[in-house]
């Protein structure tokens, strides 16, 4: 089982992310729980989610340490970054997120997801290019697999662009080129 | 059917109209408002009726002329809100009318916040509102448990005209999980006791049945004991062979529940009695456990409430203690450390 945290500014699309990874998950067959982080915020502050994702019965969907951090802001590696495993996975955008020094006992994916999103002209794109770094880095479904997932995700919302495949897949590949 | 990805709130809310549910009363307030919300689209579409009252008072009352009427209803809220509705909770279960009331509870009393909670237990359990009358209360713990047991407290407050409360909170509420969802049903309005308006069936009176039953003493207790006996739900978990055994309902019986495997996995034997309905409280999950050394509850409020039941569930024979949360969530290794302590106490 994986715990994961997506976490950013409101309006980053942390929580949607959460979503489409947790759609996809299930429709690969696995068992998953979501949870909005939940209280009084405040617009512009930090949004995260926190995502289960197993073969087996989730029992508590609440994790205080998780295995794999996905960060779109420097908020959610300052809030977060010391609740990850040791080995665990921090998916850093580096856009956003500059001169920061990780822990030496994680591993650290730096991808510009801000940028490749804005570069291919789908600024909004961001969490979709960091959804594609986290499948590649944690190997949880093959990379093709899950970019068909999104595509069938947004078609089935009746708004199928392609360049939300082309993000993920540009995020995809900034892994492999760390 | 596939699975679908669903938030507690939706899946209750479309349980509730696949299982007949025809009219919505009731006013906003967070962490519930996803139920009058989706409602408000989904009632229409169904030929149903949704109505954003101008107060729970009148919401509740709204779904006591609904419910009169032969209809499926229900209303929903949180906090203060379900304080308000507990006059006309009273009045429903005293025309001996069916209704479905979900409290989606959150933390503190008075105005409180919006987070998780499990504060409501006595309000909901021992009667929020005046007189002689109990609800039966369906505790979810999942996104799927949520929508199943809608569907059941439709079909028990008709089966005993009398009104269900959903317990839910904020955790179950606004969390996203695989959710199989039930089968539309058609409705029935056409029951013996609706009233059918002047342009049909005889002469019927919407109050109080005690005016008109004889011994209604005897029979409004009756009607209660039968309830007790034949509705307690639970599920055990490793109860058969443990020393220490957790009581713990809706969301704190998630965290429980890990509780327990983490327990096993270091040799410790740790189990769980996992409450589904509150009222009645499942009293028979507490026999045959002349073994259990001690019991604790595990509750996310800031005063100890389950407890109570559980030491009448267990007359008292081992000790009870209470594990208490809220305001944050307690990680399960916390709960394993407690449940070690009161071992090491007992012996």
């Amino acid at each position: 089982m994986l715990s994961i945290t997506c976490a950013g500014f409101g309006g980053q699309g942390v929580l949607t992310a959460g979503l489409i990874l947790a759609h996809i998950s299930m429709i690969e067959g696995k068992r998953i729980t979501w949870v909005p982080s939940y209280g009084s915020e405040m617009r512009g502050g930090t949004a995260s989610c926190r995502l289960r994702i197993g073969d087996s019965e989730i029992l508590n969907p609440f994790f205080t340490t998780m295995g794999a951090l996905v960060a779109m802001n420097h908020d959610a590696v300052t809030r977060f970054e010391h609740s990850v495993v040791k080995n665990g996975l921090v998916i850093s955008n580096s856009t956003m997120v500059k001169d920061h020094a990780f822990r030496g006992d994680i591993r650290v994916v730096e991808v510009p997801a801000t940028d490749i999103a804005a570069s291919l002209k789908n600024p909004r794109g961001a969490n979709i290019t960091m959804l594609g770094a986290t499948i590649a880095a944690t190997r949880l479904f093959p990379v093709e697999t899950f970019a068909d997932g999104i595509d069938a995700y947004f078609a089935k919302k009746g708004r199928n662009n392609p360049l939300n495949r082309e993000c993920f897949l540009r995020g995809a590949a900034a892994v492999a080129e760390v | 059917m596939p699975l679908q990805l669903m938030k507690g709130n939706h899946a209750l809310s479309e349980a509730a109209v696949r299982a007949g549910c025809r009219f919505f009363g009731g006013y906003p307030i967070t962490p519930q408002s996803e139920i009058p919300e989706y409602l408000s689209a989904r009632l229409p579409q169904s030929g149903g009726i949704f109505l954003q009252a101008e107060s729970e008072l009148a919401g509740i009352n709204m779904v006591y002329g609904a419910a009169a009427a032969g209809f499926r209803a229900m209303t929903s809220s949180s906090g203060p809100g379900f304080s308000l509705l507990q006059e006309g909770i009273s009045y429903i279960a005293s025309a001996e009318l069916p209704a479905v009331i979900v409290d989606v509870q959150r933390y503190g009393s008075g105005l409180g916040d919006i987070s998780q909670a499990q504060s409501d237990y006595f309000q909901a359990t021992k009667g929020g509102g005046h007189g002689d009358y109990k609800c039966i209360v369906f505790a979810p713990a999942s996104v799927q448990e949520s929508a199943d047991l809608v569907v059941e407290a439709f079909d028990k407050a008709e089966e005993y005209r009398n009104p269900c409360i959903i317990l839910s909170d904020a955790s179950i509420a606004q969390m996203v999980e695989p959710v199989l969802l039930p089968e539309e049903r058609g409705i029935d309005p056409d029951k013996a006791w609706a009233v059918r308006g002047k342009h049909g069936g005889e002469f019927k009176r919407v109050t109080s049945t005690m005016y008109y039953i004889e011994d209604f003493d005897a029979y409004i207790k009756n009607k209660y004991d039968t309830m007790a006996h034949n509705e307690q739900r639970w599920e055990s978990v490793h109860t058969e062979d443990a020393d220490v055994v957790l009581v713990a309902y809706g969301i704190s019986s998630r965290i429980c529940k890990e509780a327990v495997s983490e327990a096993r996995a270091q040799g410790i034997r740790l189990g769980l009695i996992r409450p589904i309905t509150l009222w009645p409280f499942p009293v028979n999950a507490f026999s045959g456990l002349e073994h259990v050394k001690a019991f604790m509850t595990v509750e996310l409020s800031a005063l100890p409430r389950l407890d109570e039941d559980v030491k009448l569930a267990c007359e008292m024979r081992v000790p009870v203690r209470h594990f208490l949360g809220g305001v944050s969530i307690p990680d399960s290794s916390v709960i394993t450390e407690a449940a070690i302590a009161i071992l090491k106490e007992q012996r």
